[in-house]
């Protein structure tokens, strides 16, 4: 409607536009007028096409990966998540939702309809049939390579009218323009990396702009749309218990505040009962919406409202204050009670589930570490280092204080909401590395609070003066003299001087900014991690394309129905890529399955043999970088085996596999290290190899050492496939021998 | 070996089944002289024959039979017969002679009989010379057939050192041309000779119809054994100027069976040896000013690909992912433009596409080759002219921008040789009109894009027209109309009186005392009309219950406007009765300075209202 009534007075003004231009000419000082009879259509001009550059912005920045190397999904989730929007543009909604997959986690199987977030892979078919209802043929793979950066795009539109609700237009502007190239973000969102978060954060964002909206206007309908929002993000990431318990807090802050309103009541129930109702349309959350103990706090403060409305309707009803009060404390008290009482006995009985690990180990970052190795195990569950907080904010670390401070000194229902989601997600973003990404949008929008503040300040500054000398100068052959004293006295002395270095000074750091972000991107952010990169002696580019030929290897040339095993990390690659049956994979939904697996990898050849024959195991998958020198392969990972392994399996015992609490591979390694079938298949006739000039033969040079064991015989396995710079091995396990 | 001898032995019993059915010569023809060359360089086997024919009956003869084992026939990719031009002349495609599947009577049923249609009847004696070439996709058999990764590549090829035909053989010779100089075995019969890499039998004489003596051939061949169990090639006509080629290729290496480990240190360090049987490459000999090249498969791009190339050809070396060893399977596709010209002729009306059927590939065995042929939407009365039989169908396909989908002639061949990269021709109709189909349609939705924008903005949305927030919403709309014209007004104020300063410096200029008084009578006028104007609006303004919160402002502002103009008036008289008077210069600036002074002030007031009603 905004946009409306300006169109009708643009149409006004124009009419008198013309007969101005005439004069311009003549008078020079009236030509600034005439552009200045148009500021509110210039603004609105300016603010559509920054908005519109800042668009396109966002997503051509995400580009980085595509044009250096190809349209590919990146990373591990990624290729789970494009191989079920394959099935479902295949196969239909209905065959996606009822869909047992019998290729991962044999001889288990995941029913995948009800153990994932369909929302991702919705939307990308969703944007996948739209396009071929418009008769544009592209392939399915495009679309889900670009559904991040066209979020990433979505979500700056999100952030404009978030900024201009918490505070004006202008910090919207900067709040879009921020978040378009926040490295935070991008980090999740370039092309290609097509992941439940690319879609998340825009819906995160989405829900909270409604959200607070909705408290602003007090109108259901905002409440109504804040709800599907909410739906689309439960639809699409686990991060939604962010939201559900974000909310809640922050009402219960406004409560505490005193801050109580109409309009607060509106919004909250009507997009917790929406919410919750659609919410539980989500097989994966289901029934744990009202059970959960992750839950909880939102329908505490769903009946502390209602509580709030009837206490509001007494005190309406009792003009006894006396009276009131001795009602207040009654009512308080027992609702307190009810709901303690009720919580235990819903604990107790079963009915509400405790918190779950991975919420434990985020209130308590030391908890996963202690108890659940396979969270700890992964290195975007590590708790932040400062480094990479500045490689990730930049400037906005240091203006995020600074809008803090501003958001305080004009407090409001929407700034407190902002300081609030600030608050948290920073705390959760030192707790994980990839919960930065949560913070990213609020720290953005702070800082966008920061800067749009304090440049606002200072050109208003400038424009007086300015203004002032225009005037002065206007008076043309009048007795100039006089006039001088006017209006410069009251401002201090290089007032004017400050505000322009100021301005410069912002103006720098905001352009270190963009150029920041950029060489993050494209330095850090725009690999696809399934082919590496790197320079040769010549300062070509030399391309490790090892993953794909093995995964391609596996699917043309074993058996459709191989099992293959290797450690989680590789699974979706392989049931993607390699399109064969894996033990285990990225869901890493049961742990002694996973345990099993470790287990095999770090026992002995004929033990592990008959582990992998109990699981029928027809290939071992194993990542190695002792050629190339790429450090993150499965020796690196080799102690989290022991340890998930160990967890379950007392046999195993990480001591066994250190020296002294050292953790080697070459001659002074443990015997057991030595021998596990993990060093074997890594190793295997890798002693016979020069790797580097100068080096005995089994030199590995991504840990820099001589192997210890160069005599390696394997009995029950035997090798199928190396790829061509050694990365990916892949083992045939042997049928047993013949008795005789 | 004592496999090979059963085998052998097999193929003897065979024979024997044919030399027993073997009946009576059919017709009065013989053959003079037959001279046999097979090329087995390749995993393909090419068996030239030059036929001499001679008519020994008194009837005329216009046909010639040839003879193929059942055996060899399900093999049998191309056949072809041509007149012999003798040595050293290169055969042109053109002048083929025609060849049929014939069924005569009375022949043995293990045969299968092919007749040469004869480019004139042949009277009584004379003779004809031509060459039959017979080309074979998997007439190599591997043995063993699987080997390890360090072992060579043994085949196996049978035939018979005697020409088997229906007709006594006067003179035959045979001579068997081998890859490699490594020669396992062969079967040795009498007048067998070996020259390197080549094997001669005979020559033989005057020898009976149904002549068969079967020779083994066993030797190393570590050429490439590609084989496309299925290849489909995309052909799509874009008559904006190009032709778009997509082949998809599903490859197999047809030698022997890989067995054991495959081990990466070995073939890395010694490739030719420990991997002799794999092929790492595989090259495609393209049209010149081929374009935009790419190779990928199901999973991502292939990096590993060369292309080069002069204004004759162009030249695509392509890597598989991973070297194929016996039995290993790959699948890729590879991509390119061509230029539309090259390809797209005219005629008649009529459209048609020129392009070559097969793979560019070489050396490559095609088991299942289809050839789509996309044409655009739109295109009708098609038909297709192919040198050899295929099998043909139509589709469509729905491609970008397609309402109906572009007609897709489907053309199916199995057992596809390079011999098979003749040019095939597709007739059809297409109107130029139709290629603006596309671009308009895309106008079209920008287009009306932009119109649904346009609606939306200018009409209303709004369900109940009668609710306050709606009521409130339109006069809020009234009202910052109505400001926007007060605004308007007091800058049209403004401009005036700018003008009147103008008249003043003017004045200061040339003197012009009259032109000084026109310009403040226009002026007069002017003002007293927008404040007319004005009247009216702030009277609209003092109505609207909207405005209650503007309305002082405004009025300020109409009043300090008003203050301005009688200032300014005031001024102008001033100087204007100065110079009329002709009182001093210096005396006029004095007392205007005073005024001058309040002007400015005042203007600045007056514009920092306008600015301050304008953010409201």
């Amino acid at each position: 409607m905004v946009g409306k009534t300006e169109s009708q007075n643009g149409a006004v003004k124009a009419t008198a536009a013309p007969a101005m231009n005439l004069e311009s000419d003549l008078f020079s000082n009236f030509s600034f007028k005439s552009f200045k009879l148009k500021t509110k259509q210039q603004e609105l001009l300016l603010r559509v096409s920054i908005l519109g550059l800042v668009y396109i912005l966002a997503f051509i920045t995400r580009l980085f990966s595509v044009l250096r190397y190809e349209s590919m999904i990146h990373e591990f989730d990624p290729y789970f998540n494009y191989r079920t929007t394959l099935f479902l543009t295949e196969k239909g909604f209905y065959e996606f939702w009822n869909w047992f997959d019998s290729e991962s986690w044999y001889p288990l199987g995941r029913i995948i309809g009800g153990t994932l977030y369909p929302g991702l892979m919705v939307t990308a078919a969703f944007i996948y049939w739209t396009l071929r209802f418009l008769r544009f043929a592209v392939h399915i793979r495009e679309v889900c390579v670009l559904t991040a950066p066209f979020f990433a795009s979505n979500t700056t539109v999100v952030a404009y009218f978030f900024g201009k609700e918490i505070w004006d237009s202008g910090a919207g502007l900067v709040a879009a323009a921020f978040i378009a190239i926040c490295p935070g973000y991008i980090s999740r969102s370039v092309a290609g990396s097509y992941d439940n978060e690319g879609v998340a954060i825009f819906a995160l964002l989405l829900t909270f702009y409604l959200f607070v909206k909705a408290v602003n206007t007090g109108s259901l309908a905002w409440a109504l749309a804040s709800a599907f929002g909410y739906f689309y993000m439960v639809s699409a990431w686990g991060g939604y218990v962010f939201i559900i318990n974000l909310i809640p807090l922050y009402v219960l802050v406004l409560l505490i505040t005193g801050r109580y309103s109409m309009r607060l009541y509106v919004a909250y129930n009507c997009m917790y009962v929406l919410g919750m109702l659609l919410a539980m349309q989500i097989r994966f959350v289901g029934f744990q919406h009202v059970q959960s103990g992750e839950h909880m706090a939102a329908m505490g403060v769903f009946f502390l409202m209602q509580v709030f409305y009837f206490l509001d309707w007494v005190k309406y009803m009792l003009s006894d204050t006396k009276l009131f009060q001795a009602f207040l404390r009654i009512t308080v008290t027992s609702a307190v009670a009810v709901g303690a009482l009720a919580l235990g006995v819903g604990t107790a009985s079963g009915y509400i589930s405790p918190w779950t690990g991975r919420f434990y180990s985020l209130l308590d970052p030391t908890y996963a570490k202690d108890n659940i190795p396979i969270i700890a195990s992964v290195s975007e569950h590590q708790p932040t280092a400062w480094s990479s907080f500045m490689f990730d904010f930049h400037i906005l670390l240091f203006l995020f204080p600074a809008g803090l401070y501003f958001c305080f000194k004009k407090l409001s229902d929407a700034t407190i909401f902002i300081v609030m989601y600030g608050l948290t997600s920073m705390y959760f973003a030192g707790v994980m590395v990839r919960l930065i990404l949560v913070a990213t949008p609020a720290v953005c929008l702070i800082s966008a609070i920061a800067v749009s503040a304090t440049i606002k300040n200072l050109t208003s500054l400038l424009r007086t003066k300015s203004k002032t000398a225009v005037a002065g100068s206007s008076k043309g052959t009048g007795g100039s003299k006089a006039s001088s004293k006017a209006s410069f006295d009251q401002s201090q002395p290089f007032q004017k001087n400050g505000a322009i270095a100021l301005l410069l000074g912002a103006f720098y750091l905001l352009s270190k900014y963009a150029t920041h972000c950029t060489w993050v991107t494209s330095e850090a952010y725009s690999s696809p991690s399934i082919v590496l990169a790197a320079r040769g002696a010549h300062g070509n580019r030399v391309i490790f394309d090892d993953y794909r030929e093995a995964y391609f290897w596996l699917r043309q040339n074993t058996p459709p129905d191989a099992k293959v095993m290797s450690w989680w990390d590789y699974g979706y690659q392989i049931t993607a890529m390699g399109n064969r049956t894996v033990i285990v994979d990225n869901n890493t939904w049961n742990n002694t399955h996973i345990a099993t697996v470790g287990r095999a990898m770090s026992s002995y050849e004929d033990e592990a043999y008959e582990i992998m024959r109990s699981l029928d195991v027809d290939y071992v998958l194993v990542v190695f970088g002792g050629v190339t020198g790429y450090s993150s392969d499965d020796i690196n990972k080799f102690l989290w085996m022991v340890r998930i392994g160990g967890g379950v399996f007392p046999v195993i015992k990480e001591p066994d596999y250190l020296v002294n609490g050292d953790y080697r591979v070459d001659k002074g390694a443990a015997p057991k290290m030595l021998n596990c079938l993990m060093y074997k298949l890594s190793y295997y006739r890798f002693g016979e190899l020069v790797t580097e000039y100068g080096k005995p033969p089994g030199y590995d040079r991504a840990r820099g050492v001589e192997i210890g064991n160069k005599d390696i015989k394997l009995e029950h396995l035997e090798e199928a496939f190396t790829t061509s710079n050694w990365i990916v091995r892949i083992y045939k396990v042997k049928p047993p021998n013949n008795r005789w | 070996m004592g496999v090979r001898r059963k085998m052998a032995l097999r193929f003897d019993l065979i024979i024997f089944t044919i030399l027993l059915f073997a009946s009576p010569v059919l017709s009065d023809l013989i053959l003079s002289k037959v001279d046999r060359r097979i090329d087995l360089t390749s995993q393909i086997v090419r068996i030239t024959s030059t036929l001499k024919v001679e008519n020994e009956g008194s009837e005329p003869v216009s046909e010639v039979l040839l003879a193929f084992p059942d055996l060899q026939v399900k093999d049998l990719a191309l056949l072809k017969a041509s007149p012999h031009e003798g040595k050293g002349k290169v055969k042109s495609l053109s002048a083929s002679l025609p060849v049929e599947n014939v069924k005569p009577n009375g022949m043995p049923a293990a045969l299968t009989f092919y007749a040469v249609k004869l480019p004139k009847a042949l009277g009584k004696g004379d003779s004809y010379t031509f060459d039959v070439l017979a080309v074979f996709a998997h007439a190599l058999r591997p043995f063993p057939e699987k080997i390890t990764q360090a072992d060579i590549q043994l085949v196996v090829f049978q035939e018979s050192a005697f020409y088997l035909t229906p007709y006594v053989v006067k003179v035959q010779s045979l001579s068997v041309k081998l890859p490699e100089s490594r020669i396992e075995s062969y079967t040795k019969l009498e007048n067998t000779k070996i020259h390197g890499s080549e094997i001669k039998y005979g020559p033989y004489e005057n020898l009976p119809s149904f002549s068969y003596s079967p020779i083994v051939v066993h030797f190393e061949s570590n050429q490439p054994f590609a084989v496309g169990q299925e290849v489909v090639r995309e052909i799509e006509i874009s008559h904006w100027g190009n032709v778009q080629v997509t082949e998809h290729y599903k490859l197999v290496h047809g030698g022997a069976q890989n067995k054991g480990e495959f081990s990466r240190l070995d073939y890395q360090a010694r490739p030719t040896i420990r991997g002799a049987s794999a092929f790492k490459y595989l090259i495609a000999k393209m049209p010149p000013r081929v374009h935009s090249v790419y190779y990928r498969d199901e999973i991502g791009n292939i990096s590993t690909s060369n292309l080069w190339g002069d204004s004759k050809k162009t030249e695509l070396l392509i890597e598989p992912r991973y070297p194929l060893f016996g039995g290993w399977r790959t699948a890729f596709t590879i991509g390119y433009g061509l230029p539309l010209k090259d390809f797209l002729f005219e005629l008649e009306g009529n459209r048609f596409l020129n392009i070559t059927f097969g793979s560019p590939m070489n050396e490559l065995v095609i088991d299942n080759l289809i050839v789509k042929v996309v044409l655009p939407e739109g295109s009708g009365d098609i038909s297709v002219s192919a040198p050899f039989p295929v099998n043909q169908w139509e589709e469509t396909k729905l491609s970008h921008l397609d309402l109906t989908g572009r007609p897709v002639v489907v053309l199916q061949k199995t057992n596809v040789v390079p011999e098979h990269n003749q040019f095939f021709q597709v007739y059809y109709k297409f109107s130029k009109l139709s290629m603006l189909r596309e671009p308009f349609m895309l106008i079209f939705g920008f287009f009306s894009l932009f119109v649904a924008g346009i609606v939306y903005m200018h009409v209303d949305m709004s369900i109940s027209k009668s609710s306050a927030a709606y009521l409130a919403r339109l006069q809020w709309d009234e009202v910052q109309a109505a400001i926007q014209q007060v605004e308007n007004v007091i800058n049209r104020c403004l401009t005036t009186h700018d003008k009147l300063e103008a008249s003043l410096r003017d004045l200061s200029r040339t003197g012009d005392v009259q032109a000084c008084k026109a310009a403040r009578k226009a002026a007069d006028g002017l003002l007293k009309e927008l404040s007319k104007e004005l009247k009216l609006v702030l009277s609209f303004l003092q109505s609207s219950s909207a405005a209650s919160q503007i309305l002082p402002k405004v009025e300020e502002l109409v009043a300090k406007e008003k203050d301005l103009q009688e200032k300014v008036m005031a001024k102008h008289s001033t100087v204007v009765d100065c110079y009329e008077k002709k009182t001093g210069i210096r005396d006029s600036e004095n007392r205007v300075a005073a005024q001058q002074q309040k002007i400015t002030a005042l203007r600045q007031e007056v514009e920092n209202l306008l600015e301050l009603i304008d953010e409201i």
